[in-house]
């Protein structure tokens, strides 16, 4: 198994007029290829800060960032597109899908931007990612047109379509109501046995326990690392969870 | 990123906010149709003003006689070195590239005929005068050179003549006193119009040149020469060739200047044409104005839409979005938009020209040069007005845009 993330001595200050707030005060961490790692803690405790740095959408004030071999330290911002677009998927909490725009043409955005051009052909690789998150019938449809759970699918199959080194979620539960959210947590437990490795910051103890590592953050520091015993399969909770029936399913739709 | 997919998401864009591009895009439209209908007004009356011109005659060349010198004293209006006919007879004798020289023997009368009295002018020319001036006759004929060698007592009127004379008649053959003098109506000539000055050419009696300086004016000096260039392409040389033997005729010696002048029509032309050309100028510029105002309007909506879709600026950037992918996202709609506000513009000020053409007294000439500067133009008013709110949107923090609400 190889590293897909490590991190030396993490740093990140914030600069609040005269006051310098420490958001991470040195973190050590390292992720192999086809771990499901969850990052906990309350409001405050940094573990967005860090999403940011390893989502490569900050840069650390200190400290070293391996991502997938790979020095990301002091790049340039189009240098930090590139990767963002090739070893990078991101699910959010509010979904963040383009308006009025279909779920294919949301799953081929990240196509548009690869001037690598490793996927030749945007469709049929689009199409792909739709599948395996198990929308291929609503390709068409507009986010406006889908509940909470099939706009974050969309988001997923987003995040898979450039075939990342690593799916960051941020919350990526945070706006879906409990069914709905397991079986999101489900999609991400299948691609993880596929051997895709992910990343998922949530302050909710019950959703980290469907991961199989919890990394525990305070005050900007990694406080806890825990390998999760009796990990919850959520295809298997799912059958006892009481359905909503007609409407409630989980349409927020922010 | 490809060209087609940041045309197609810019006009994606363009189309989410029908109602608002529209309104954007008016001031593109106003402008550009504005610019094109100015200027095409402008140049229509360029266009008619040398349509007038070229009524005057064919190739035209006017042959004035100009004041002499003596010892490098200039010696004023009053001492001209009149033509007299020998002149003219030397030159359609001798000159080889004009069709025709014609003397004019201008003077003026009372004309009685038909049962009233008409005060006109009037003119003795040579036979090629017509051919000269491009001016067929309605009716009848038009004297020959024996009729000049005789001193014929023939004459052709004008329209407002005829009109004025013989309103329900058939002037030819009719016979009407000039200044006393009896003379045969032998044609009628056909309805020429104003000339570029307001004149009404039509207000006139033609008689062989002979027979107006002898019999009517006496005296020996003609007033001027017309003369018509073989073709349009030796108009200059037919120039220098009658200032050679015009020279040669009163004997000036080189070095010395000409005391005569000849004007040819291009000359004239030119002077009336840049009159015209000034008022296009001044139309097209007060209308680019508006142009520049539409281009301020497309700014404007830039920054609001920029505001706006931070958020998908913020998802674009996550995914991999480039700063350039971003500014040229933002460009393309700005540049898309006033094209599209260019091609309604052109749309609209031909409906106008056909408009202006049909039901009012200007002429529109709608040439396709300016309306494809004006196309130009408005792209390269998108390019600039577009430019720095899409540098804006380019600039953002991801995480920022990200958050924003």
């Amino acid at each position: 198994m190889s590293t897909v993330i490590e991190t030396r001595n993490l740093k990140k200050n914030y600069e609040m007029g005269s006051v310098i707030v420490h958001a991470l005060r040195g973190i050590n961490l390292s992720v192999e290829t086809g771990e499901f790692v969850s990052i906990m803690g309350a409001s405050g405790s940094g573990k967005s800060t860090l999403m940011n740095m390893l989502g490569c959408l900050d840069t650390p004030s200190d400290g070293e960032y391996l991502l997938d071999g790979e020095n990301v330290n002091n790049l340039t911002r189009n240098q930090y597109a590139d990767i963002r677009n090739q070893k990078i998927g991101f699910v959010f909490q509010g979904f963040n899908l383009l308006a009025k725009t279909s779920a294919l043409e949301n799953v081929e955005l990240p196509l548009f931007y690869d001037r690598s051009n490793r996927v030749p052909h945007t469709l049929k690789a689009a199409m792909g990612a739709l599948e395996r998150v198990g929308l291929a019938d609503r390709v068409h449809h507009q986010p406006n047109q889908m509940s909470g759970g099939e706009q974050q699918r969309v988001a997923v199959a987003r995040a898979l379509v450039n075939n990342p080194a690593i799916i960051l979620a941020d919350e990526p539960t945070g706006n879906l109501d409990s069914h709905t959210s397991v079986e999101i947590l489900a999609l991400f437990q299948e691609l993880n046995d596929q051997g895709i490795t992910v990343v998922l910051v949530t302050h909710e103890p019950d959703i980290a326990l469907y991961s199989r590592r919890v990394i525990q953050m305070s005050d900007g520091r990694i406080v806890g690392d825990r390998t999760v015993k009796n990990r919850l399969i959520a295809k298997e909770v799912l059958p006892t969870l009481p359905t909503i029936e007609n409407g409630e399913n989980g349409e927020d739709k922010s | 990123m490809k060209w087609r997919n940041v045309l197609k998401a810019a006009i994606k864009s363009i189309l989410k906010n029908r109602m608002r591009s529209l309104l954007t895009s008016l001031g593109i439209i106003i402008g550009v149709g504005a610019v094109i209908v100015m200027v095409a007004i402008g140049q229509g009356s360029q266009y008619r003003i040398k349509k007038e011109i070229d009524a005057l005659g064919a190739n035209m060349l006017i042959i004035f006689p100009s004041h002499s010198r003596m010892g490098g004293v200039s010696r004023g209006a009053g001492s001209y070195n009149r033509f007299t006919l020998a002149d003219t007879r030397k030159l359609q004798k001798e000159s080889s590239l004009c069709a025709g020289i014609s003397a004019i023997v201008a003077s003026s009368g009372q004309i009685i005929g038909g049962d009233s009295n008409w005060n006109t002018r009037i003119y003795g020319v040579d036979p090629k005068y017509l051919e000269i001036r491009a001016w067929p006759l309605k009716s009848g004929s038009f004297f020959t050179e024996r009729d000049v060698r005789a001193k014929a007592k023939v004459a052709v009127i004008g329209q407002t003549v005829k009109e004025n004379l013989f309103p329900d008649s058939n002037p030819v053959g009719e016979r009407i006193r000039i200044n006393n003098t009896p003379f045969q109506i032998i044609g009628v000539l056909s309805e020429k119009g104003q000339d570029p000055r307001g004149m009404d050419q039509d207000d006139v009696v033609l008689a062989p040149s002979t027979t107006v300086l002898y019999r009517l004016k006496g005296g020996q000096y003609i007033s001027f020469m017309m003369a018509s260039a073989i073709s349009t392409k030796d108009i200059g040389a037919a120039q220098e060739e009658l200032t050679g033997l015009l020279r040669d005729a009163h004997k000036i010696k080189p070095g010395e200047d000409d005391d005569f002048v000849i004007r040819n029509q291009a000359e004239i032309t030119e002077a009336a044409a840049s009159a015209a050309h000034i008022l296009t100028l001044l139309l097209g510029s007060i209308a680019a104005v508006s142009l520049l105002v539409g281009g301020i309007g497309i700014m404007n909506i830039m920054l609001v839409s920029v505001t706006e879709r931070t958020r998908e600026i913020g998802i674009r950037l996550a995914v991999g979005a480039r700063e350039s992918d971003i500014l040229v996202h933002f460009l393309t709609e700005a540049v898309v938009l006033s094209l599209i506000g260019g091609l309604i513009g052109i749309g609209i000020a031909y409906g106008v020209g056909e408009i202006l053409n049909h039901f009012t007294e200007l002429t529109a000439l709608i040439h396709p040069e300016i309306v494809m500067m004006a196309f130009g133009v408005s792209g390269a008013v998108g390019i600039f007005f577009g430019f720095y709110p899409a540098k804006k949107a380019a600039r953002l923090n991801p995480i920022d845009a990200l958050r924003h609400e």
